[in-house]
């Protein structure tokens, strides 16, 4: 038991670690990286260009910096950020809570509101309820998120509503789809006939035989969600680690870039493994 | 039930055939600045109005229609076979090829893809027809778009490799490739097909995005996504109504494939 | 009896938070303030704090364009134009109490003139090779020498805010109207006045008026017009001209059009030997009559009108009228004119066949033109152009990038061939937009870091520029300059657009603002400016 968590706890590192190097040569291998907007200034003359372009010198073997960055982090120093001049702990530390709470209270929503719509359409039995909730969460799906979080700015609501609205569609129409599935299987439609109850069917019978599927869904919405949290921050100016992200990338900020990604690296693998224990752990063979 | 399955078709061909019979009406030039009646109201000879450009709103819309409801349902096609090579058909072989996949998926979800899309824009040279950068675009979201389908595949390819009526077909000598085309795919269908339904506005809505990368649809050519871009300034400067009507072009187009093609649950 | 104390102290700032002694004007910024030390600000959200926090020696007025004695009450440039001697105003202080006296002037001069600090206030001082030298004379009197002559020295004393040499509180001690008194990255600066603020109204009263600024951080401009149509904010300090026109039809009182900007919108093409483009292209590229062909061919007037609402002015050149004195009266005004751009086509060989042009060895001739991503004015702008090269045969695409990318390809690779970008302008003098004109120089975007001039042209304006700088006589220079500016437009290695227009948002409740062309357009007289009493604090 202690062998397999241990291999997993390695896996995952392993995962991760990996994820953070091929982030690492994205940032670096894209076009833009070393490049800085004061280049533009034309007061500048020419040593401090030159001094601008040699900022990022220290970077571009991305390998030796990975490593480094690595070492560091181990020690608790991410570094310093070049296009914010601070260090990156601090701001990491400033907008972290403020993503926490976005992703999990609009991941909260959107799953209770999830929950309740199927709830209802099985509970009451109700053929067009479904219909309508699909149709819902279609239209959601087409609303550009830009649209969605001038709305919600509109109306003075809330961040972490556009947040449940990004994901809602995605894990309603998911849920929505794998219970329908279950709902055709023979013990499920035995139950029905036997004269159980819709409550029970639901929860004994359906989601139960479901229940990898839905806690592959939960981990991945965590995914979905966190990148959500880029557009979402960025576009109602919520101060988190997500619009932290998107001025990282738009300057090619790669200290930040990668300590972000590590940081998204891990929170998904962490969701996915947690979705993957609870639903049983890993079994051998076929 | 029924009669709106036929009505949700009936709409889905009238959208398609409008978007054909675009390219057979010169009447509707998406690209003709009209500089005297720039961001007008409806009118008898701009049924929509203009946008900004004095360009017929109508003819862009048709022609965005067709561009985007082309090319989306082809990249979620291309993400979904990804998603069943690398999500569903792990699950089912199961062991290392499983873990491999699950660390695979977890990494296409949360790396930066971004600098990836970045990096496809300056591989193209600048004079890139416009058609040509449409393709690449949907292309690189269909690639770049499987994650999240992939690992719900692999979970229920996953339980159904564990499932009886497998185990009993196993026994009796099926092999596991025809197990896999015969009976684990016609289990995932369900999902598959939901998941394709999400991607659709998804990977339209992402190719107006990308636009800040230097990729999706270039100008003068109109996409849906692009148009739905316009939204925005919409709302903020409360403009007219016929900004939104690509919005309600595609709600209603994946509202009535939605009804058109739900498959009927017991219960 | 403490209760009692309490509540009348509760009442009392009830008081003061309805009648309006507890002013707070809020605006937005576009992006995080990379720096709050002024001597390395090089970013617009930085420059705002600077000037609202920042003491200096000389002030332009925004207004009337003219300087005038800010913390020092005079000064004296040398003969040679080498030296200024400045005598400073006794008896002020910084933010933190701590006294300002020349020394403090020093500190900052030498901090800025640090060739390892790379200032780009700094690098616009620097005439010559060697060191500038700040001698303290007395408490309130000392002298800036430079290794060469500075011409307009005085004016860019406008840039240098003085920091302390002695305050423990390092760059955040001020000797501007505000201080920074709170900072949540990525969410606000809270300025807030300072208690030790040299100036005073004609009635004797310290300014300023305003008690504190809330400055937000809020990139989407969608969102902003949103808060200001809700009062949430009293300022937008730019607008686009479609926001503009909403708002003027809403709010009349609110918009504001202060007439031509200081910037300018313009597209180059890529002149660079040796770029990675189409050696063909490069030949048309380096053509003026080509250049000037393309200029003929563009309706500036339909720009002007569809994408800036009228909001804006065909460019003549490269200074906007906006800049009085230094501005080209004699430059013709731009007419699209596509019989002349046809006719120097056909003089530099090139054929329209069929719709089509192609060049004399018969490629068509299309090309692309890369601008920054997100800018709606400008991708409009290169839309009009493409129909615009269209209606003469020319095939152009329109390519958006993301800002990295384009700098990197316009600076770096120059993989590229048209760019359309604007320049915005901080300051008057053209000797700040010298690594622009010098072939050698790096800014020289059409063909930058030339060994020697490419074209007998480029040396003229090389010559000229130079000798303009180290002319201390304004109206000998404006004759130098006016004629750079004929070349600059006979040759168009830039074709100039338009100059747009200062385009305001400003709530009815903000009293003393006048928009300006210069930059800080809206707030340039912040000290002065109030909310008028009575009104409800804004709707948080």
């Amino acid at each position: 038991m202690l062998k397999a968590i241990a291999i997993r706890v390695l896996l995952a590192a392993l995962t991760v670690a990996i994820g953070g190097l091929l982030s690492a040569v994205l940032v670096r291998c894209a076009p833009g990286f070393g490049v800085d907007e004061r280049q533009l200034d034309v007061r500048l003359n020419s040593d401090s260009r030159e001094a601008i372009r040699r900022e990022a010198e220290d970077q571009r073997d991305i390998s030796r910096f990975y490593l480094q960055s690595l070492t560091r982090m181990v020690h608790g120093d991410l570094g310093v950020s070049p296009s914010l001049n601070r260090p990156i702990r601090a701001l990491m530390a400033e907008r972290g809570p403020v993503t926490l709470r976005l992703v999990a209270i609009g991941l909260a929503l959107s799953w209770a509101s999830s929950v309740l719509l199927v709830l209802g359409r099985w509970t009451l039995d109700f053929v067009w309820f479904d219909t309508l909730g699909r149709l819902i969460s279609g239209a959601l799906l087409c609303i550009p998120t830009a649209g969605l979080a001038l709305l919600l700015v509109m109306l003075d609501l809330p961040a972490y509503l556009a947040m449940a609205l990004v994901v809602l569609p995605k894990s309603y129409q998911l849920l929505s789809s794998l219970l329908g599935a279950a709902a055709s299987m023979p013990h499920v439609i035995s139950a029905k006939a036997k004269g159980a109850g819709a409550v029970r069917i639901l929860g004994w019978h359906m989601v139960a035989v479901v229940r990898r599927e839905l806690l592959a869904l939960i981990g991945v919405s965590v995914g979905i969600a966190v990148s959500a949290a880029i557009p979402v921050e960025a576009l109602t100016g919520t101060p988190g680690i997500g619009q932290l992200a998107w001025q990282a990338a738009m300057a090619r900020d790669l200290p930040v870039l990668l300590t972000v990604s590590l940081a998204v690296i891990a929170c998904t693998v962490l969701a996915n493994s947690g979705a993957d224990l609870f639903a049983g752990g890993q079994r051998e063979g076929g | 039930m029924k009669p709106a399955r036929v009505a949700a078709t009936v709409v889905v061909v009238i959208i398609g055939l409008l978007c054909v019979a675009e390219s057979l009406l010169p009447r509707f030039d998406y690209t003709a600045q009209d500089r005297l009646e720039c961001s007008s109201r409806p009118t008898g000879k701009h049924w929509l109005g203009t946008d900004a450009l004095g360009r017929d709103r109508f003819a862009r819309l048709l022609h965005g229609t067709r561009v985007s409801l082309s090319m989306a349902p082809a990249a979620a096609a291309v993400s979904l076979c990804l998603a069943f090579l690398f999500g569903a058909v792990p699950g089912y072989v199961g062991g290392l090829s499983e873990r491999a996949a699950k660390a695979m998926i977890d990494l296409m979800l949360a790396m930066p893809w971004l600098f990836l899309l970045l990096i496809a824009r300056a591989a193209l040279p600048l004079n890139t027809s416009p058609q040509m950068s449409v393709a690449v675009t949907f292309l690189m979201l269909g690639l770049l778009g499987w994650g999240v389908p992939a690992r719900v595949l692999l979970a229920q390819s996953r339980r159904l490799r564990e499932s009886e009526f497998l185990l009993l077909a196993c026994a009796t000598g099926v092999s596991r490739s025809r197990l896999l085309v015969r009976q684990v795919l016609p289990n995932l269908l369900p999902v598959m097909w939901t998941q394709f339904w999400i991607a659709i506005p998804m990977f339209v809505l992402a190719e107006a995005n990308l636009s800040m990368l230097g990729l999706g649809v270039a100008e003068p050519i109109p996409s849906l996504g692009s148009l739905l871009k316009e939204i925005e300034s919409a709302m903020a400067t409360q403009s007219y109504a016929c900004s939104f009507s690509a919005l309600l072009v595609l709600v209603v187009f994946v509202g009535s494939v939605q009804i058109a093609f739900m498959r009927k649950e017991v219960g | 009896m403490s209760r009692r104390v309490t509540c009348a102290r509760i009442l009392l700032l009830v008081l003061v938070a309805t009648f309006g002694f507890g002013d707070e004007l809020d605006f937005y910024l576009r992006s995080e303030p990379k720096t709050f030390n002024p001597i390395l600000v090089a970013d617009d959200s930085s420059e705002t704090i600077r000037y609202l926090t920042g003491g200096v020696l000389i002030r332009i007025n925004r207004q009337t364009q003219q300087i005038e004695p800010d913390l020092a009450t005079s000064w004296k440039v040398s003969r040679d134009g080498k030296s200024i001697t400045f005598t400073l105003r006794p008896g002020v202080k910084f933010s933190d109490g701590t006294a300002f006296t020349a020394e403090d002037v020093k500190y900052t001069m030498d901090r800025l003139m640090d060739p390892s600090t790379h200032s780009p206030t700094g690098d616009a001082f620097r005439s010559g090779q060697g060191t500038v030298r700040t001698i303290v004379l007395s408490r309130e009197r000392l002298s800036v020498v430079f290794p060469a002559a500075v011409a307009g020295m005085e004016r860019l004393f406008d840039q240098v805010p003085i920091m302390s040499a002695t305050s423990p509180q390092r760059e955040f001690a001020v000797l501007g109207p505000f201080f920074v008194a709170e900072h949540q990255s990525g969410a606000y600066v809270l300025l807030r006045r300072n208690p030790y603020f040299w100036k005073r109204d004609e009635s004797g009263r310290q300014l300023p008026y305003l008690d504190a600024i809330r400055l937000e951080v809020q990139p989407n401009r969608d969102i902003e017009m949103l808060k200001f149509s809700r009062n949430e904010i009293q300022l937008i300090t730019s607008m686009d001209a479609d926001y503009f026109d909403r708002l003027s039809k809403a709010a009349p009182g609110k918009a504001v059009d202060a007439g031509p900007s200081l910037d300018s919108e313009q597209l180059w093409f890529n002149q660079v030997p040796g770029s990675p483009i189409e050696p063909y292209r490069l030949e048309w590229f380096q053509s003026h009559k080509f250049r000037r062909a393309i200029s003929s061919a563009i309706n500036r007037g339909d720009l002007c009108r569809v994408v800036y609402g009228g909001h804006a002015i065909p460019a003549r050149g490269p200074i906007s009228p906006a800049n009085k004195y230094w501005f080209n009266t004699r430059l013709p005004v731009p007419q699209q004119n596509t019989a002349q751009a046809l006719q120097l086509l056909r003089e530099d060989g090139f054929q329209l066949k069929a719709g089509r042009l192609s060049d004399r060895h018969g490629h068509p001739v299309e090309f692309s033109i890369v601008t920054n991503a997100g800018n709606r004015m400008r991708e409009r702008m290169a839309t009009m152009i493409q129909a615009d090269l269209k209606g003469i045969g020319i095939s152009v695409n329109v390519v958006t990038l993301d800002f990295p990318s384009l700098i990197q390809r316009i600076t770096e690779t120059f993989n590229y061939e048209a760019a359309l970008l604007g320049m915005t302008n901080m300051e008057l003098d053209p000797n700040t937009q010298m690594n622009i004109w010098l072939s050698s120089s790096d800014e020289h975007q059409w063909n930058p870091r030339q060994k020697s001039p490419a074209t007998p042209w480029e040396a003229e304006i090389d010559r000229l520029m130079r000798l303009q700088a180290s002319t201390l006589n304004d109206a000998r220079r404006k004759q130098m300059f006016d004629r750079v500016q004929e070349i600059v437009v006979e040759q168009a290695p830039f074709i100039y657009l338009v100059n747009k227009d200062t385009l305001v948002g400003v709530a009815p409740t903000l009293v003393g603002v006048t928009p300006v062309a210069a930059r800080p357009q809206t707030y340039w007289n912040i000290e002065r400016l109030s909310i008028s009493r009575g009104r409800a604090k804004n709707g948080k």
